[in-house]
């Protein structure tokens, strides 16, 4: 009764079905102003996020990947409205959020919760994992004496012994262990959509395994939605069913997993994902696939933002900025040159197998 | 001083640059005491690079650090040997420190903005530490900090000098931080976890980097990091750490190719990128051991698959498997 009972919630809140995607983004915004206009000064801004689609279906995983400033984390903070858009729709399985005729902000929170990447800052450090974990339900109405039975059973279920956890404090937990009283925590609301922000990201690697077991499982049995949030492409292959791209606040490539870490359209795509270190001793990395940083998001230059990195950059490209549009199926690029690049006319990373050592 | 800076050419052939033996570090509180360390053994060649991986809580930054006695004096308690350069590092005095720090040996870090104070122009930093070790006028410490700025590839040198800390990026100023560490053209350069802050398209540029400067210059290196494959790019060698010991060590190959102790076996079969998408990762259970609280035998024992109660009794000693190729288990033979 207990297992099924979640299941059939999601049930009566599913209300699109299987093919409406339960979260639609459309054009979002934010943008950061730095130092204000005005007297003749241009206010400078930072393009945080700047006009974003995307969908998440039902049931699945989507990866977001990107180097830091390309907007990711914001757009998960944009999602849970902790950070307060500039522009842009959001649905929720066809509910506008916030807006009339749609459903509140609060009700959407209940139903999209988020874990963090700082596992010790995002507990409250006097409250015993157990109240933490009863916290939600309680503010949402649930009785005290349910919520704690609900935090016991989530304590039990991410591998953490009610008996021996429930009364602890965030201090006396290792890294792992509470980045499992997190995602407990985030399940005691019965969400259906988690957004995880580099969760995985702090733990050490023999934990990091573990957690996304646990991850893998819950997503199962509860039949949750992912957003996996992270910089390392190995695990999100791993966990993910599309992955999306993200390049100074605007998608640069989508689509399926594999589909697009076997041949990426993108250049940025490309770049990222040869500057992975090699495993293999005999194939070390020659050559680095980009020179400098990835810039900050502030004053973007016309056209394409890749262009000042972009090894295959042409004087068109510094015109229009290319629109995110179909190269495949469930794949989307931005790029003028996505097919070039698809068929790889971008220098390879692996030069040792031309000119070994 | 001169005996000191004629030696290294005649060791040069011979004695390996770093030799640590049975170095242990124990750190105090009032109510409880850290095994950080626990017997390490350790040598390093000329121009080698070494890598030590381990999670965190293996004792590799600790390791690191007392070859440049960087741990606060009060609280730690060392014991063993540990020579760089022939010259005794435990032993050293104040002074000496100070002559041996940057010179013989110096240190690059994972927050390259904390390296550098942040009020001073990065040039004048640079500049700053080599009239000091090396006594040359304010004029030549900055033709000498534009010279360490082009070598460490960084785009229009004689602007960035000018520049503060806040103002570079976070690949940059993780150059400039590598140039300020070889500004006195030391021996050894030790990099604590240098690329882990960093995105994974500068990453690259800075291992490269790296691994270009110690061709060039010839130094030997010691690099800690928990990336695998950082440790593959980069390093001659690995030993992998845990618990405050090493248990296994040997060439690249060897430890990526045929890892032979659980523990690296394990982490090699928990990395995502082996696992199938939907296959569930073969996760090591359980925890690293708490450092004040160590269990008598192997350290690794409560997590192992193999454990016997053999393992439970005494720290397994290391068993050489090939050439530069060690273990430290008890299981190897079965």
């Amino acid at each position: 009764m207990m297992t099924s009972q979640p299941l059939s919630r999601h049930a009566d809140l599913d209300r699109g079905g299987k093919a409406q995607p339960l979260l639609r983004v459309r054009d979002l915004k934010k943008h950061f102003i730095l130092a204000r206009g005005g007297f003749g000064r241009q206010a400078s801004r930072v393009h945080a996020v700047d006009g974003a689609d995307f969908d998440v279906f039902k049931g699945e995983t989507l990866g977001i990947v990107g180097e830091s400033g390309c907007g990711k984390s914001t757009t998960a903070r944009l999602l849970m409205h902790l950070l307060a858009a500039d522009g842009g729709e959001l649905v929720f399985d066809g509910d506008a959020i916030g807006r009339r005729g749609g459903i509140s902000v609060r009700e959407m929170r209940r139903q999209v919760q988020m874990v963090f990447q700082n596992s010790y800052a995002s507990l409250n450090p006097r409250m015993s994992v157990e109240d933490s974990i009863a916290f939600g339900p309680q503010v949402h109405g649930v009785s005290r004496r349910e919520s704690r039975l609900r935090a016991r059973r989530l304590l039990d279920q991410v591998g953490l012994s009610p008996s021996l956890f429930a009364h602890r404090y965030p201090h006396e937990l290792s890294g792992g262990q509470r980045q499992r009283v997190n995602i407990a925590r985030a399940l005691a609301l019965e969400p259906r959509l988690l957004i995880l922000d580099e969760a995985v990201s702090a733990l050490d690697k023999s934990v990091e395994a573990q957690v996304l077991n646990l991850l893998m499982d819950l997503k199962q049995e509860y039949g949750l939605t992912y957003l996996f949030i992270s910089h390392d492409l190995n695990v999100v292959r791993y966990i993910s069913d599309r992955v999306m791209v993200m390049y100074l606040g605007k998608v640069a490539e989508m689509g399926e997993v594999e589909a697009l870490y076997r041949a990426p359209a993108h250049p940025y795509t490309q770049a990222l994902l040869s500057a992975m270190p090699s495993m293999n001793p005999d194939q070390r990395t020659q050559q680095a696939p980009l020179a400098g940083d990835p810039p900050n998001p502030i004053d973007l230059p016309p056209g394409c933002r890749f262009c000042p990195r972009c090894p295959m950059v042409e004087d068109a490209c510094r015109v229009e900025e290319p629109a995110l549009e179909a190269c495949g199926t469930a794949h989307q690029v931005a790029c003028r040159r996505a097919d070039e690049v698809m068929a790889g006319a971008v220098p390879a990373k692996r030069l040792s197998e031309e000119n070994p050592i | 001083m001169t005996l000191a800076a004629a030696k290294p050419a005649a060791a040069a052939t011979q004695a390996p640059l770093v030799e640590i033996a049975d170095l242990t570090v124990r750190f105090r509180t009032p109510t409880r005491q850290a095994h950080a360390v626990n017997g390490v053994d350790l040598s390093l060649q000329h121009g080698e690079v070494l890598t030590i991986l381990g999670e965190s809580g293996s004792g590799k930054s600790v390791t690191l650090r007392t070859l440049m006695r960087l741990l606060p004096e009060r609280r730690t308690e060392l014991s063993g040997r540990v020579s760089v350069d022939g010259e005794d590092v435990l032993a050293m005095s104040q002074r000496q420190l100070i002559r041996f720090r940057g010179r013989t040996a110096s240190m690059i870090f994972q927050e390259p903005m904390l390296a550098f104070d942040p009020v001073y122009r990065i040039g004048e930093q640079i500049a700053e530490t080599v009239c000091r070790h090396e006594g040359v006028s304010r004029r030549e410490g900055m033709a000498r900090a534009l010279e360490l700025f082009e070598l460490v590839r960084i785009p229009s040198p004689q602007r960035r000098l000018a520049n503060y800390p806040h103002e570079l990026s976070g690949g940059m100023s993780q150059r400039a931080m590598i140039a300020l560490a070889l500004s006195c053209r030391p021996k050894l350069l030790l990099a604590d976890e240098p690329t882990t802050a960093l995105d994974a398209t500068v990453q690259i540029q800075i291992l490269l980097l790296l691994r270009d400067l110690q061709r060039e210059l010839g130094m030997s290196v010691i690099f800690v990091t928990h990336d695998m494959g950082v440790a593959n790019e980069i390093s001659d060698r690995i030993a992998v750490m845990y618990a405050g010991r090493i248990v296994e060590s040997g060439r690249v190959e060897e430890i990526i190719g045929q890892p032979r102790h659980p523990y690296t076996q394990g982490l090699m079969a928990s990395r995502a990128s082996e696992a199938q998408r939907g296959q569930r990762l073969q996760a090591i259970p359980g925890a690293p051991p708490d450092l004040a609280d160590l269990p008598h035998g192997c350290a690794f024992a409560p997590r192992c698959p193999q454990a016997t109660d053999e393992c439970l009794t005494a720290v397994p000693v290391a068993r050489t498997l090939s050439g530069s190729h060690w273990a430290a288990c008890c299981r190897l033979d079965a």
